[in-house]
C-alpha cells in the first residue's frame, strides 16, 4: 500500500459511466439494484469490481458489458452513447469492443476450440480465411495451438477458460470482462488463468475483473467496491511482486 | 451480405451438429412430415394420374372432332325435350360428306358414321359379354388415333362392300384369344362370323370411362346387315344401341367456324325450317372435359386438403421440438447475444434448424413415395401413375415452408431473449 504509482501512462478514456441507475420491477416491489454509479475507465486499465451478492456487481457487469441498458443516467463507451441503443446496436458494440470470459466458460459443448474461437469473427462477417488464421493465433497466444481441434469435454478445466479467453481476445476488442474467471476453477489452474490475464494486461489489454475473492482482485490495479448498488471505494492498488515479475 | 451468407453457413452447420446429436428425436420428429410429405405426394401423384388418365380418354375423343348426336353431352333437365328428337341416321354422313365436297373452303374434312351395340364375342370355349360393338367406315382412322398392335384397320374397299372382318381391343384379343394371334381368327359375334384382321394396341382403361381396349370394330355395312338398328330400338328392354355421326375439322383453332358450318349441313339434312329449334345436338370434346373437370377439381381439393393435414401435424411436432431446442439452449443463446450475435442471426438459426428438419423429412419422404409409386405401378399397371420432376421441386418448396412456418414461433421467441436472463439461466 506504499508505493501507490500507476504501472504506466493510462489510454484515453473507453468507459465513461456517470450517475447510472438500474431499477427491476419483481411482482409488486421495485428492486434498485444501482442507485447512482459514476465510473471512468481508461485503455490499459486493470480494474477489479467487487463486492458482497446483492450488492449491484452483477448489475453493473451488465452494464459495462452492454448486455442490458441503465434506467437512468449517461454511459459512453468509446465516446459513444450506449445507453439508447436498440439490442442489435448493443450486439454489435458487444461483438467488437468487449471481450466476455465467463465463470462456467460458455463453450459451445459441440465445437472445436477453434470453431468457439471464430464465432465473434463471424457475427462479424469476416471471411473463413481471415477467421481461422486470426482464431488459430489468438489460441496459440493463450498456450492452446496445439489443442485446436478438440472439444470442449476433451480439454481440462483451465484449458477450457483459455479457450474463452481466446475467444474473448479475438476480436481486439476495447475492453475484456471477465465475470469470476477462476470461480469454477481450483486454486492452482486459477492462478494460471490470473497469470495469463495479467499477461495480457502487460500486452496492453484492458481488462476488468469482476469478483467477490480478495485475493483474486489483488491482482488487478485498481480496485472498486460496491454496496448496496453504490460505489464504496475506488482504489488504486499495487503489488509488488508482479511488478518485479513484470519488470524482469 | 457476405456477413449473412457467413451466418447462414455458421446456422446450416448448427443444425447439422443438432440433428447428429439428438439422432433419435430429430428421426422421430421429421417423421411426421415423412408421413405428410407421403401422403400430400402420393395424392399429388393419384391426381396427376387421373389427369393423365383423363386426357388420355379425352384423346379418343379427340379435339378436333365434332360429334353429332341426339343427346348432348351434359347434364339437362328438360330430358322430355330431347327424348322425342328423331334418331341421328348413319346416312347422314353421307349427306355431310356429299355438302362438304360441293363447298369450297369448308372447315370441315370428312364425316363418319358409327353405331353401336353391346354384344357377345366367343372363340373356341372362350366368350367374351357386353363388348362395345361398333360399326363404322374406313375413315374412322381420320377421326381417331388407333393403333394396332398387329394387323389392320380395315380398308374402304372392306368398308364399302361390308366384308365380315373385325378389328379388337386389346383385352377383347386376351380374353379370346390368350395363347395364339388372333389375325385371321373367324369370332362368332351373335351367331354371326367375323375375321379378325387387327387388335388395337393396350390403351389402358381409367374410372370406367371409354377404352379401346374393350371394344371391336367392323364395318358399318356389315353392322347394319346383321345388327338391324332401327329394329333393335323398337324393341324394349334390348340393349339400346345408337348411331352418331362424327366429323373431323380441318383447323382446331377454327372450331366454332366449323361447328356453325355443320349446323347448317345438318338443318339442311333434317329439313328443318328457319323457325325450328335445331333436333340434334353437336359436341366436341371441350364439352365434355368442362362437365368433368369440377369433379375433377374438387377430387383434387379435397385430397389435397386432407392429406395436408397430415402435413399439418407433423410441422406441429417441429414446432414443438424446436420450443424445446430453444428452452435446451436459452444458455447457449445467451452467450451468443454477448458474443455479438443479433436479433437476426438467432432467428435465422432456429428458423435453418426447423427448415432442415422438414428438409430431412421431405427428403425421405419423398423417396419413400417414389418407392410406393413404383410398386403400385408394378401392382396395378392400369391406373396410369405419374410421378414428376414437378412434384419433387413442389414437395421440397412444400418442406421448405413447413419448416419456415413451424419454426417461426420458436424462433421468434428465442431472438427476442433478453441477453442477461439467456445468460442466468441454468
Amino acid at each position: 500500500m506504499d508505493a501507490r504509482q500507476p504501472v504506466r501512462q493510462l489510454g484515453p478514456v473507453v468507459i465513461d459511466i456517470e450517475n447510472i441507475t438500474k431499477d427491476y420491477v419483481m411482482g409488486e416491489e421495485i428492486v434498485r439494484a444501482l442507485r447512482g454509479v459514476s465510473l471512468q475507465i481508461r485503455r490499459n486499465e486493470y480494474l477489479a469490481v467487487m463486492g458482497p451478492s446483492g450488492s449491484g456487481k452483477s448489475t453493473l457487469m451488465n452494464m459495462l458489458g452492454c448486455l442490458d441498458t441503465p434506467t437512468s443516467g449517461r454511459y459512453e463507451f468509446n465516446g459513444r452513447n450506449v445507453a439508447e441503443m436498440d439490442d442489435d446496436e448493443l450486439a454489435a458494440i458487444r461483438n467488437r469492443e468487449i471481450g466476455f470470459v465467463f465463470q462456467t466458460f460458455n463453450l459451445l459443448p459441440r465445437a472445436t476450440s477453434l470453431r468457439n474461437v471464430e464465432l465473434p469473427l463471424i457475427y462479424a462477417g469476416m471471411d473463413p480465411e481471415t477467421r481461422m488464421e486470426r482464431a488459430t493465433q489468438a489460441l496459440t497466444d493463450v498456450g492452446l495451438g496445439d489443442r485446436i481441434q478438440h472439444k470442449p469435454n476433451e480439454l481440462s478445466g483451465g484449458q477450457r477458460q483459455r479457450v474463452a479467453i481466446a475467444r474473448a481476445l479475438v476480436n481486439n476488442p476495447s475492453i475484456i470482462l471477465a465475470d469470476e474467471p477462476t470461480g469454477n476453477l481450483d486454486s492452482k489452474t486459477g492462478e494460471e488463468i490470473m497469470a495469463l490475464l495479467e499477461d495480457l494486461y502487460q500486452r496492453n489489454h484492458t481488462i476488468i475483473l469482476v469478483t467477490h475473492e480478495r485475493d483474486i482482485a489483488a491482482h488487478a490495479r485498481r480496485t472498486i467496491r460496491l454496496r448496496d448498488g453504490v460505489v464504496e471505494s475506488d482504489e488504486s492498488t499495487f503489488v509488488p511482486q508482479l511488478e518485479t515479475v513484470a519488470a524482469s | 451480405m457476405k456477413r449473412f451468407l457467413y451466418e447462414l453457413e455458421e446456422s446450416w452447420r448448427i443444425a447439422y451438429a443438432q440433428m447428429r446429436s439428438n439422432m433419435t428425436r430429430s428421426i422421430l420428429t421429421a417423421l411426421g412430415v415423412v408421413i405428410g410429405i407421403v401422403a400430400v405426394t402420393l395424392m399429388g401423384t393419384a391426381i396427376g394420374g387421373i389427369q393423365v388418365g383423363f386426357d388420355k380418354s379425352m384423346a379418343v375423343l379427340g379435339d378436333d372432332v365434332l360429334y353429332v348426336t341426339q343427346w348432348p353431352w351434359k347434364a339437362v333437365d328438360d330430358w322430355w325435350n330431347y327424348r322425342d328428337r328423331k334418331k341421328i341416321q348413319t346416312e347422314y354422313a353421307e349427306t355431310i360428306n356429299r355438302i362438304i365436297a360441293a363447298t369450297p373452303n369448308s372447315n370441315l374434312v370428312v364425316a363418319v358414321p358409327t353405331s353401336s351395340l353391346m354384344r357377345s364375342i366367343k372363340y373356341g370355349g372362350n366368350e367374351v359379354e357386353n363388348v362395345f360393338t361398333l360399326g363404322t367406315t374406313s375413315d374412322f382412322t381420320v377421326t381417331s388415333t388407333i393403333d394396332c398392335k398387329e394387323g389392320r384397320f380395315f380398308n374402304e374397299i372392306e368398308s364399302r362392300s361390308g366384308a365380315q372382318v373385325v378389328v379388337i381391343g386389346y383385352d377383347v384379343a386376351d380374353v379370346l384369344f390368350p395363347s395364339e394371334s388372333p389375325i385371321d381368327k373367324s369370332v362368332l359375334i351373335s351367331g354371326h362370323l367375323f375375321k379378325v384382321i387387327g387388335v388395337n394396341a393396350r390403351q389402358g382403361t381409367f374410372l370406367g370411362l371409354f377404352s379401346w381396349d374393350s371394344m371391336v370394330a367392323m364395318p358399318l355395312a356389315a353392322f347394319n346387315k346383321y345388327f338391324n338398328l332401327k329394329n333393335q330400338l323398337d324393341v324394349p328392354g334390348q340393349n339400346q344401341g345408337e348411331s352418331d355421326v362424327r366429323v373431323k375439322v380441318k383447323d382446331k383453332t377454327k372450331l366454332a367456324e366449323a361447328k356453325d358450318e355443320l349446323t347448317g349441313i345438318m338443318r339442311r339434312a333434317r329439313g328443318l325450317l328457319p323457325e325450328k329449334k335445331e333436333d340434334f345436338s353437336i359436341n366436341e370434346q371441350q364439352a365434355f372435359k368442362s362437365t368433368l373437370d369440377p369433379v375433377k377439381n374438387t377430387i383434387a381439393i379435397a385430397g389435397l386438403f386432407i392429406t395436408g393435414l397430415s402435413l399439418f401435424v407433423g410441422a406441429i411436432g417441429i414446432m414443438n421440438i424446436t420450443f424445446v431446442s430453444v428452452k435446451e439452449r436459452t444458455k447457449e443463446i445467451g452467450t451468443r447475444k454477448a458474443l455479438g450475435a443479433r436479433r437476426r442471426t438467432i432467428l435465422l438459426q432456429f428458423l435453418i434448424e426447423s427448415t432442415a428438419l422438414c428438409l430431412l423429412g421431405g427428403f425421405i419422404g419423398l423417396t419413400v413415395a417414389y418407392f410406393m409409386c413404383f410398386g403400385i405401378g408394378k401392382a396395378f399397371p392400369s391406373f396410369p401413375i405419374q410421378f414428376s420432376f414437378g412434384l419433387v421441386i413442389a414437395s421440397m418448396i412444400v418442406s421448405v415452408l413447413t419448416g419456415l412456418m413451424s419454426g417461426f414461433a420458436p424462433a421468434w421467441s428465442a431472438s427476442r431473449l433478453d441477453p442477461v436472463t439467456a445468460l442466468r439461466y441454468e
